[in-house]
């Protein structure tokens, strides 16, 4: 049995991660409420602007105008990109393996073509680049109070790789936020756009200025607006995994303490017995004796 | 009568909701544009300015910059870049952006900085115009 300094060491090792593993748990909680919020508050705004290219989608679907809109237009597809949405930052549970799972099987079995990777956060990136992908791009460090207009870059380099005919398809990947204790991995295609269901009432709108500058500014929202919402749902992944990984670590920490302690004063008790017993067996030797 | 729902919206926020409308007006990239109940299904670019929401005795002003508007018979939808009601703009922190914006542009920079503090200018310019122009116009009213 181990000696009860030992012990002591480890009881307090053990405390002292459990000290670190809480001020994380209540650091990711604050910061997941607020990113949950956002995440929320953000739904409204891709759901309409989706029903809103709902209502025209059955007034642009002849052949003219979807050759006068590249991001509507479908290809042969040669090659594909990956937007690969992951955390920068590790300490997640499952969170991150999860994510680069599904992409990996992506990439590597339902792609029907070569791939080439673009990647916001480290976790991402460093996969990719491990596993010999070629990326093409990479965002790291985003903050979490990121607003729509820091992110379009990223929207650029898509549009941009789309529309020049390096690429025939966009997908996303990214880890949707279910809520606290579920975030699902997401395969998500951006482009060509596939028009939602036409779910319009009306089949006579008036463009203003006109049709084609309405939708040569309403289709690259769509794609920012998807790109931008899988960011804010990866961050609120990002917090509710972390926040959930360090409950367990913390009460995990919790039983062990309790289990040492225990193993301490068993084996406190079993060294005094032994004392007590030695002494006694002394005291009567030497009564013996006399 | 018939009324409209009106419903801004950015992608932080829902901004305003409301029914029983009877009119909005709002700054379509053609300029302003005033949409009653039972106006023909339209779709806009939205440009910088005031938008008014008209229900009843009372109406709501808020500054809009860019965006869409999609108007039905008895519904108008606006999906803006950036929205805020009146009474939310903070006319400290315009004041501030307007000098930064103009001290940024007098030292100069590259093409990028530049169109960049341009635009936060013309922003600052438009959220000052607006609510300096609502509290003007609501001053003879007080008196009344």
């Amino acid at each position: 049995m181990a000696s009860t300094r030992e012990i002591r060491r480890r009881i307090r090792s053990v405390r002292n991660i459990s000290q670190i593993t809480r001020a994380m748990e209540m650091v990711a909680a604050s910061k997941m409420r607020r990113s949950q919020q956002r995440v929320l508050a953000s739904r409204p705004y891709a759901e309409r602007l989706e029903a809103m290219i709902g209502d025209l989608a059955a007034l642009q679907l002849d052949p003219d105008s979807q050759a006068a809109f590249p991001l509507l237009a479908h290809r042969e597809i040669k090659k594909i990109e990956v937007l690969l949405v992951t955390p920068d930052k590790g300490l997640t549970g499952p969170l991150n393996s999860n994510i680069l799972r599904r992409a990996g099987r992506f990439v590597l079995e339902e792609a029907e073509a070569p791939v080439q990777v673009v990647t916001v956060g480290r976790k991402g990136r460093d996969f990719m680049i491990r596993t010999r992908q070629e990326v093409v791009a990479e965002f790291s460090n985003l903050k979490d109070s990121v607003d729509a207009a820091e992110i379009l870059p990223i929207t650029d380099v898509i549009i941009d790789d789309y529309t020049s005919g390096r690429v025939d398809a966009v997908y996303m990947i990214y880890p949707k936020f279910v809520n606290t204790l579920t975030q699902a991995p997401t395969v998500h295609k951006l482009l060509p756009i596939d028009p939602p269901e036409a779910t319009g009432t009306y089949n006579d709108y008036i463009f203003e200025p006109n049709a084609k500058e309405v939708l040569n500014n309403l289709l690259p929202r769509l794609v920012d607006t998807q790109i931008y919402q899988a960011i804010l749902e990866n961050f609120a992944s990002e917090y509710s995994a972390r926040m959930v990984a360090m409950r367990n670590a913390s009460e995990n920490a919790k039983d062990l303490v309790s289990e040492l302690t225990l193993t301490f004063n068993k084996a406190r008790q079993t060294q005094i017995t032994a004392e007590v017993s030695e002494i006694s067996a002394g005291a009567n030797a030497l009564r013996e004796r006399g | 009568m018939a009324t409209l729902s009106v419903e801004i919206v950015t992608n932080e926020r829902i901004v305003f909701s409301e029914t029983d409308v009877d009119l909005v007006s709002a700054p379509g990239s053609e300029g302003m544009m005033g949409i009653l109940p039972t106006h023909a299904p339209l779709v806009t670019t939205l440009s910088a300015g005031e938008l008014r929401v008209k229900k009843g005795n009372t109406e709501q002003s808020m500054v809009v910059f860019g965006g869409f508007m999609e108007v039905m018979p008895d519904k108008v939808i606006v999906l803006a870049d950036v929205a805020e009601k009146i009474e939310e703009i903070d006319l400290q922190r315009a004041e501030e952006a307007r000098r930064r914006a103009e001290e940024a542009i007098s030292k100069g920079g590259d093409r990028t900085d530049l169109a960049a503090a341009q635009a936060r200018l013309s922003r600052a310019q438009v959220r000052l115009k607006i609510s300096d122009r609502r509290r003007s116009s609501r001053r003879p009213s007080d008196l009344s």
